[in-house]
């Protein structure tokens, strides 16, 4: 955690830290979770804290059922998500918003517009709408952990779930942050008994979403005196309806202008809105993606503009808002210059290299998802075809596999992490086998939840506050739902997997291939005594077979014919390929492409 | 010390960068300013190209610095300083490491790298200052520290005393690091002012 600012009694926080702190001022009791850029890192703070109990769940729907499951027994719970992870929760928000809470109740979703680390930008206010629920969004870190807090208060008094809208620019913002003291709920945790309440069969369900109704009036009455809704009076002549980082863009851009900020997106203080559309000649609104805000306004019968002029698609920033609303560019005076781009790639020694190299080799259509090993899409490995969201890869080759009959045979696999198959891959590995396919599915279990900074997971043989805790047996596991082929292999092992991948995509029933070798960042793999390669760059004839595994420690150095010739070498030889030793792990994976001999294990490091 | 400011920070997932802000802001924080800090983990951190933004002043509100208004860009590697240009303006100075990590088309031989990038900067009228960062913090024992070699010669484009920076490189560095840290600094610094 951070430690406080040099001169200053104020902390200097990342939103994700601030709302783990927030959630601690609460007096929130249990968090659970499932991690996912940009909303990870609050419960890794907040496990950090005495007095919290804190879990990652297998998914966000598991994650949101335990934080029910928490406030019925009368604790302020916690849930925490990245806006995607909120349609998998989706299913248990919907009718919470019925059952309504004992003990306070927040999830967290984190928006990612821009799609920095996601698969799509959508915008979550969306649900607070559908849901019937309220909704608060700050606009920084020392806002993110007041409003959780004023979210708990929220949810005790009027009997609801509440959701808490962050995004990249508020959890990964730091900005200063005031500690404050740590509330008290009026709840008491016990078994508390309520059916009609909590059990929601239609009868009950029918009551329940009258009660909600009443509630969301009063909530509406509520956001017309609510604090964080306030309208800053300035020249009359324009002014902005905004929320959450799109406030900032705007006092940044329009200093002078008349802004009705709003903490509370759901329900709208309609009062407010129309004092300020009454107060100004002209009324924008400015929101990031869609037109959630100016759409509700504009079915108030007020006149405004909104995504006329406001981009849709993206985030926000003051030089965006600025030149939307006046026309006017910003200050640049260099234009870009056109430079090799620098993508992401997976670390030398990944274990998932290896298997995707092979995959490429076998030129199989690879129905891929996400984690790390979703950059085996990259070339030169290039071996994923599809990717939709967590959990699909191995429901999307069935039904390739059904829709191509025959001709699929041995054409499709699947590949999916052991985070993303506990997610929500095992229900499709139970469907490919009562459904009848002859599917070879891959799980690349490297012991983590890589790709969102290493998390434990159900196989990690840990949990989220540090104990030990039990490590899912994937071969049992896939044997007990009818898998009979089940094979492990070491992915460092290059020519053994493509002979064991060959062998089971030919077979005619449904096979599992575990990949398994940890991740080259969990602590024990980093610990672990290396030897690294290296080549002898004599022997290298500049073949570039090493090359095509796309380890960045293997670099290539171009060489002049001339070069070339004063070297001993054939003129025709364009470079070698020499291996960095001080990025190289050792994996092994290069050793059997070299067939000269130039590629050598060297000491430990 | 001037009222506000925007520092850019660019590089290479892994090269230190996220530390090398911290500290800065943390000595701007010890200077009274308000500052905020941005920043993208993910995606971003597997070897891809990484940014962080700096805002100080009496009051930030936008995390976020518009291109064209950088007053400092602190560059991990030579090629992400030019990749960051639109953010710059006539007056903005650039503190390049020099080093070059070889993107993926270039490590596989599909691409060349390319050549004269500080010359383009200073072409352009800018003020370039190139820091062999690596150089230092292996001479100093420590090839690790290079990040805070970069932010010692950054220390000396901001009118902070030095000792502010300390304090904070003391506070935050773990002790065992800490010389080596320390004198990387001020090699850093000496480097800056060169
Ligand atoms: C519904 C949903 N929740 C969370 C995420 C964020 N996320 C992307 S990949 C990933 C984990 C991948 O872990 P694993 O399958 O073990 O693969 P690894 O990164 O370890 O290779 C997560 C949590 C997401 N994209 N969608
Ligand atoms: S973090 Fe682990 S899983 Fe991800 S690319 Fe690196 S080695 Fe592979
Ligand atoms: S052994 Fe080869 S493939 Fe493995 S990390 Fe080293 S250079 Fe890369």
């Amino acid at each position: 955690m951070t430690k406080p600012a040099t001169s200053l009694e104020n902390l200097w926080l990342s939103g994700n830290e601030a709302l783990a702190m927030g959630a601690k001022e609460a007096a929130v009791t249990v968090a659970s979770g499932y991690p996912g850029t940009p909303s990870t890192e609050i419960l890794e703070n907040l496990s950090r804290y005495e007095g919290v109990y804190t879990e990652w769940a297998p998914n966000e729907k598991v994650g949101l059922e335990v934080a029910i499951g928490a406030s019925f027994a009368g604790a302020r719970a916690l849930a925490t998500m990245k806006h995607v992870g909120l349609n998998v929760a989706a299913d248990p928000l919907f009718t919470a918003s019925y059952t309504g809470v004992r003990g306070g109740l927040v999830i967290v979703v984190a928006d990612d517009p821009s799609m920095h680390s996601s698969q799509n930008e959508q915008d979550s206010r969306n649900y607070a709408d559908a849901a019937k629920l309220p909704m608060l969004e700050p606009s920084d870190p020392g806002e993110a952990k007041e409003f959780l807090k004023i979210a708990y208060d929220i949810s005790e008094e009027f009997d609801t779930p509440v959701l808490l809208k962050s995004c990249t620019r508020v959890a990964h913002v730091k900005g200063i942050v005031v500690p404050g003291e740590i509330a008290v709920s009026k709840v008491k945790i016990g078994i508390e008994k309520a059916p009609a309440k909590f059990v929601m069969l239609p009868g009950n369900a029918r009551q329940r979403r009258l009660a909600v109704a009443a509630r969301q009036d009063r909530l509406g009455e509520f956001a017309e005196t609510f604090a964080e809704n306030k309208i800053e009076w300035g020249d009359k002549k324009r002014g902005f309806i905004t929320a959450g980082v799109s406030y900032l863009y705007v006092k940044e851009a329009f200093p002078e202008a008349s802004v009705l900020k709003l903490g509370l997106v759901n329900p709208l203080p309609e009062k407010m809105i129309r004092e300020l559309a009454d107060g100004v000649e002209e009324l924008i609104v400015v929101e990031e993606l869609d037109p959630y805000l100016e759409t509700r306004i504009k079915a108030m019968g007020i006149d405004c503009r909104g995504k006329e002029l406001i981009p849709a698609i993206g985030e926000l920033s003051t030089a965006v808002v600025r030149k939307a609303v006046s026309g006017e560019a910003g200050p640049v005076e260099f234009a870009p210059v056109e430079l090799i781009p620098r993508p992401p790639n997976m670390c030398a020694g990944c274990p998932h290299r290896g298997l995707f190299y092979n995959l490429n080799r076998l030129k199989v259509f690879v129905s891929g998802d996400i984690g790390c090993y979703t950059l085996g899409f990259l070339p030169p490995l290039s071996a994923m075809d599809s990717c939709v969201c967590m959990g699909a890869s191995i429901g999307i080759a069935h039904g390739m596999s059904k829709a191509l009959g025959e001709a699929g045979k041995g054409k499709v696999v699947s590949v999916i992490g052991d985070s993303t198959f506990i997610h929500s891959g095992l229900n499709s590995l139970i469907n490919t086998v009562y459904n009848k396919d002859n599917a070879t599915i891959i799980i690349l279990d490297n012991r983590i939840t890589a790709m969102t900074g290493h998390q434990p997971n159900p196989a990690s043989g840990s949990t989220l506050m540090g104990e030990p805790a039990n490590s899912i047996d994937f071969e049992e596991l896939c044997r007990a739902v009818g898998v009979k082929h089940v094979r492990t292999v070491n992915p460092h092992e290059i020519e053994e997997i493509y002979k064991v991948l060959k062998e089971e995509i030919d077979r005619d029933e449904v096979s599992v291939v575990i990949t398994r070798f940890p991740c080259v960042l969990v602590p024990e793999e980093k610990k672990r005594v290396k030897y690294p390669f290296f080549t002898d760059t004599d022997e290298c004839t500049g073949c570039t077979a090493c090359l095509k595994l796309g380890c960045p420690a293997i670099q290539w150095e171009p060489l002049t014919p001339e070069e070339a010739e004063a070297q001993g070498r054939k003129k025709s030889q364009k470079g070698v390929a020499r291996i960095d030793e001080v990025t190289c792990v050792g994996c092994g994976q290069c050793l059997p492409l070299c067939k000269f001999e130039a590629i050598n294990k060297g000491e430990e490091k | 010390m001037e009222s506000s400011g925007n520092i850019l920070f660019c590089g290479v997932g892994g090269q230190g960068i996220l530390l090398a802000s911290e500290l800065t802001a943390y000595a701007l924080l010890a200077s009274g300013m308000d500052a905020k800090k941005s920043e993208v983990h993910g995606m971003a951190q597997r070897g891809g190209s990484v940014e962080a933004h700096l805002r100080y002043g009496k009051k930030v509100y936008s995390p976020l610095i518009e291109p064209g208004t950088a007053d400092l860009l602190l560059a991990f590697e030579i090629m992400e300083a030019l990749r960051y240009l639109p953010y710059l303006h006539k007056g903005s100075k650039v503190i390049v490491n020099t080093q070059r990590i070889l993107p993926p088309a270039v490590a596989t031989g599909k691409a060349a790298y390319p050549e004269n990038i500080l010359e383009e900067l200073s072409e352009r009228g800018l003020e370039v200052i190139p820091v062999n960062g690596y150089g230092i913090a292996k001479q100093a024992g420590n090839v690790k520290a290079a990040n805070v070699a970069l932010v010692g010669a950054l220390s000396s484009l901001l009118p902070i005393p030095q000792e502010t920076f300390i304090e904070v490189i003391k506070e935050r560095v773990p002790a065992r690091f800490l010389e080596v840290n320390l004198t990387v600094f001020r090699e850093g610094r000496k480097a800056g002012r060169a």
